[in-house]
């Protein structure tokens, strides 16, 4: 079996989530990601956890295994000029180059794109920031709330009356990243095509207003303002059941169907048999459901639902989800041995592809782990001489 | 410049989102994306969210749609014909990639399955896009973007604490099958660029959706532990909420991280003298006794409007951020000099702005040259001229309802007044005037 990305290198300058989660999916497919740390202590998700038994250590971190899994770390301090100098010859052999400093970080190092133009006309850097490279909230700070907040997204999740909710988890990194991931993967076909390396500019917000298409649509089209009530009048509400929540989402024109699965003979009311009679009389008809609701197991609802052809679906827990039979099936969960924790199960790979299916390698490196093989194998450097940039502070 | 996809021609058979996301992401950088569609099933796009919440002349050119198509070019098949079908099977002999996202039954029915695509085309790179997957007992389930969030374990973790799960609200496992897709599809092009080999790729929308949520599978996988909701709080951050405004329902983001953005929002808010208030001193504390720092900070953003709070906080280094309606999001200063939207013109609706290409490239930005095909717009083109259909033939075709351009049957528009989302309080407004406010904005410097 080969790799898609077989061959291609890629030097890996970013950190947290959005731009690990693109390079991830580099080292799936095959290409050789070079992370580069700060000596000492490294990407800030190594202390993100979760950490078994919550015990904190930078080797154990699952978020960070999870996104780093299969590539090769090397620590490089950037702010001395040894350092400088070792990053600029890793630069002229690589293909490709990601990066989610701050805007004007990378320029103030002296390591923008045209200065690495220059050592490597083929290059192809991709910068991942918050707001973009330019634009007035270019400086300003952002978490995945913040970014939440001005992609319209957050003012429609929650109840009237209480304040918006966030959607808990970070959403807005990983589609920075799946952004960064077209995008990076558009400028290298434009290069096998063309020849000629690009920078590519990645805003997160771009990228996660971008997923709010659907909603922003009704302001466009119709001068609507939806708020927080939008979605929660639109079909039926996830429900309470014996075992969690489930979900029965009656499609347009599939009330018939519905009433022989939930065998209720206050719903064959003549008042429910039109459009219009459910619309009006909506509160009525959920309190029923409800009331059957509670007596239900999620799974079986779920799949006798759907012998039926009906469109339904259930609340799932992380726990639920190693049980559930298609993720089983697909074996889209998997495990890999890490150094200090034996086997961990991680979500598996995002597609599948026949004839270069994702794989990893590798569990996550540790901190440095390939300092040795990348400053000497790969850059000639002598054992002596990287003790010597370490003890300088270089590495 | 040249576009980087300029020359890859894709046949796009993909509805409603995450596939047409997809195969957007080609377009914009100047792929030939031609859209394979049905006039005997139109997209639902087509007329969802029509434009002015009218029927118009032509009811299925109104749908918000059109900011999945642009860029695209437009012919229609009725693959339940052995007619449509041998037309199809020509274009994919002239193609380099095919993209769907039907159920997966429905290529099999029309007899053009991977394997039939590659006889006709070995090197084609072919993507399909599921609920489900292509294989496993769930293959057959029906699901949309909103179903599969619960079942990915989402919408396990959205929504308040004291409260039921959450609809996340703008369904987040299509873009994020459509991105996983593009990508998928670039890298096996790639591929093929240096080995000559094509392939299929089957992405499962609930498989791209379970990917967001690592962390917390993690924390089950390491330490038996199911995470749920925690509202705005969050495990290492403190202050972290929504916080009321001077106007109605007007929120301000706020989400502290260190000490030094701690000082930095007493000092902004002019409390100085919280920084030293031993309730709030490190993140555990201000953690544990939350409730009243949020009621401290509330008597501030009480004062101000929601941006106005923001560009003072940021501007002191804080990280805060209004809680944008979707108007708001239109109006953004920021994504005015970013150019984010883009206005396009288009028969049936006038002027309206989208969001521009996702992404900037320095030698080629790309941009939105045309907008969304008209339903079989581009039947003589392709059928005509590239394929050399004869016209008599075509003229057949089309008597025969196996290529058209108009909907048989018309769809029916489902035109929902604005009093019925009123009613039910679900809306926050709605401006009557809101094309010229649009045209003002984006056409002013």
């Amino acid at each position: 079996m080969d790799n898609a990305l077989g061959g291609l290198k890629v030097l890996d300058l970013t950190h947290h989530v959005a731009g690990p989660y693109c390079t991830r999916l580099l080292a799936l497919l095959g290409a050789e990601v070079t992370k580069i740390e700060r000596p000492q202590s490294g990407d800030p998700a190594r202390r993100a956890g979760p950490f078994p038994l919550d015990e904190p250590d930078n080797e154990t971190s699952g978020l960070f295994l999870f996104l780093n899994a299969s590539k090769k770390s090397v620590t490089l301090n950037l702010k001395s000029s040894d350092g400088i100098e070792l990053f600029k010859q890793l630069v002229m052999e690589a293909d490709i180059l990601m990066e989610s400093f701050s805007p004007r970080v990378m320029l103030d190092m002296g390591l923008g794109y045209e200065s690495l133009r220059a050592l490597n006309p083929g290059l192809i850097m991709t910068s991942i920031s918050s707001f973009g490279q330019d634009g007035p909230y270019r400086d300003y700070k952002a978490t995945n709330m913040i970014l939440d907040a001005l992609s319209g997204g957050l003012y429609l999740r929650g109840q009237i009356g209480r304040p918006p909710v966030h959607i808990g988890f970070s959403i807005a990194e990983y589609f920075g990243g799946e952004t960064a991931f077209v995008a990076t993967m558009t400028a290298l076909y434009g290069r096998d095509r063309h020849g000629t390396g690009q920078h590519v500019d990645v805003s997160i917000l771009d990228a996660l207003v971008n997923a709010q298409e659907l909603l922003l649509a009704l302001y466009s089209q119709q001068g609507v303002v939806p708020n927080r009530n939008y979605g929660n009048v639109l079909g039926m509400p996830f429900m309470p059941c014996e075992d969690g929540y489930l979900h029965v989402a009656a499609r347009p024109g599939q009330w018939e169907d519905l009433l022989p699965f939930l065998e209720m003979p206050e719903l064959e009311d003549p008042r429910f048999a039109t459009a219009a009679g459910r619309s009006k009389y909506a509160g009525e008809i959920e309190a029923l459901v409800r009331a059957w609701a509670r007596n239900q197991k999620k799974v079986d609802v779920f799949e006798s639902g759907q012998g039926m052809r009906l469109l339904t679906s259930y609340i799932a827990t992380t726990g639920d989800l190693v049980e559930n039979r298609q993720n089983k099936s697909r074996d889209y969960f998997v495990e890999i041995e890490h150094p200090r924790l034996g086997t961990v199960t991680y979500p598996g790979a995002p597609f599948k592809m026949s004839q270069t299916p994702l794989r990893v390698m590798r569990a996550a490196p540790l901190l440095g782990e390939h300092n040795e093989e990348v400053f000497c194998d790969r850059l000639g450097l002598s054992k002596e001489d990287v003790v010597r940039m370490r003890q300088a502070g270089a590495t | 410049m040249t576009l980087p996809l300029e020359g890859l021609r894709v046949l796009d058979l993909c509805q409603v989102w995450a596939g047409p996301l997809a195969t957007r992401q080609f377009a914009d950088m100047g792929a030939e994306v031609i859209r394979v569609e049905s006039c005997q099933r139109v997209d639902i796009l087509r007329v969802n969210t029509p434009a002015d919440n009218e029927a118009g002349q032509r009811p299925w050119e109104r749908g918000w749609g059109m900011w999945l198509s642009r860029n695209k070019y437009g012919i229609t098949l009725d693959l339940t014909r052995p007619a449509g079908v041998d037309v199809f099977k020509s274009m994919v002999r002239v193609a380099d990639v095919v993209v769907e996202n039907f159920s997966p039954r429905v290529m099999e029915n029309f007899g053009l399955q991977y394997p039939v695509i590659r006889e006709l085309k070995p090197d084609i790179i072919m993507l399909s896009l599921s609920a489900y997957g292509q294989t496993g007992p769930y293959r057959d389930y029906i699901g949309y973007g909103a179903t599969l969030e619960p079942i990915a374990g989402l919408s396990e973790l959205a929504g308040y604490p004291d409260g039921p799960p959450s609809k996340l609200q703008s369904t987040i496992s299509d873009p994020s099958g459509g991105f996983h897709g593009a990508g998928a599809v670039l890298a096996a092009l790639h591929y093929r660029n240096r080995t000559g080999k094509g392939q299929y790729i089957d992405l499962a929308e609930t498989e791209t959706a379970m990917t967001h949520i690592a962390g917390q599978i993690l924390d089950y996988s390491m330490n038996r532990r199911v995470q749920s909701r925690e509202g705005n709080r969050h495990s290492w951050m403190a202050p972290h909420g929504c916080y009321g405004c001077k106007g109605e329902d007007e929120w301000l983001a706020i989400a502290v991280g260190s000490e030094d953005e701690w000082r930095r929002l007493c000092a902004a808010i002019g409390n100085d003298s919280l920084a030293g208030d031993p309730r709030f001193a490190g993140m555990k504390n201000r953690s544990q006794n939350q409730d009243e720092l949020d009621a401290l900070i509330e008597q501030w953003t009480r004062l101000h409007d929601h941006r106005e709070a923001m560009h003072i906080l940021q501007k002191a280094g804080v990280p805060a951020a209004a809680v944008l309606t979707v108007k708001e999001v239109f109006f953004d200063e920021h994504l005015k000099q970013r150019k984010f939207f883009e206005m396009v013109d288009r028969l049936e609706t006038g002027r309206r702005p989208m969001p521009s290409v996702g992404f900037r490239m320095s030698e080629t930005p790309g941009s939105i040259r045309k907008a969304a095909p008209l339903l079989g717009q581009d039947n003589d083109y392709f059928l005509g001229n590239l394929l050399g259909i004869a016209r008599d033939r075509l003229r057949h075709l089309s008597e025969e309802g196996v290529i058209g351009v108009a909907p048989n049957p018309v769809p029916k528009l489902e035109i929902v007044p604005n009093s019925v989302w009123q009613a039910r309080n679900a809306i926050a407004g709605v401006d009557e005037d809101y094309l010229e406010r649009l045209h003002r904005w984006f056409d002013e410097a």
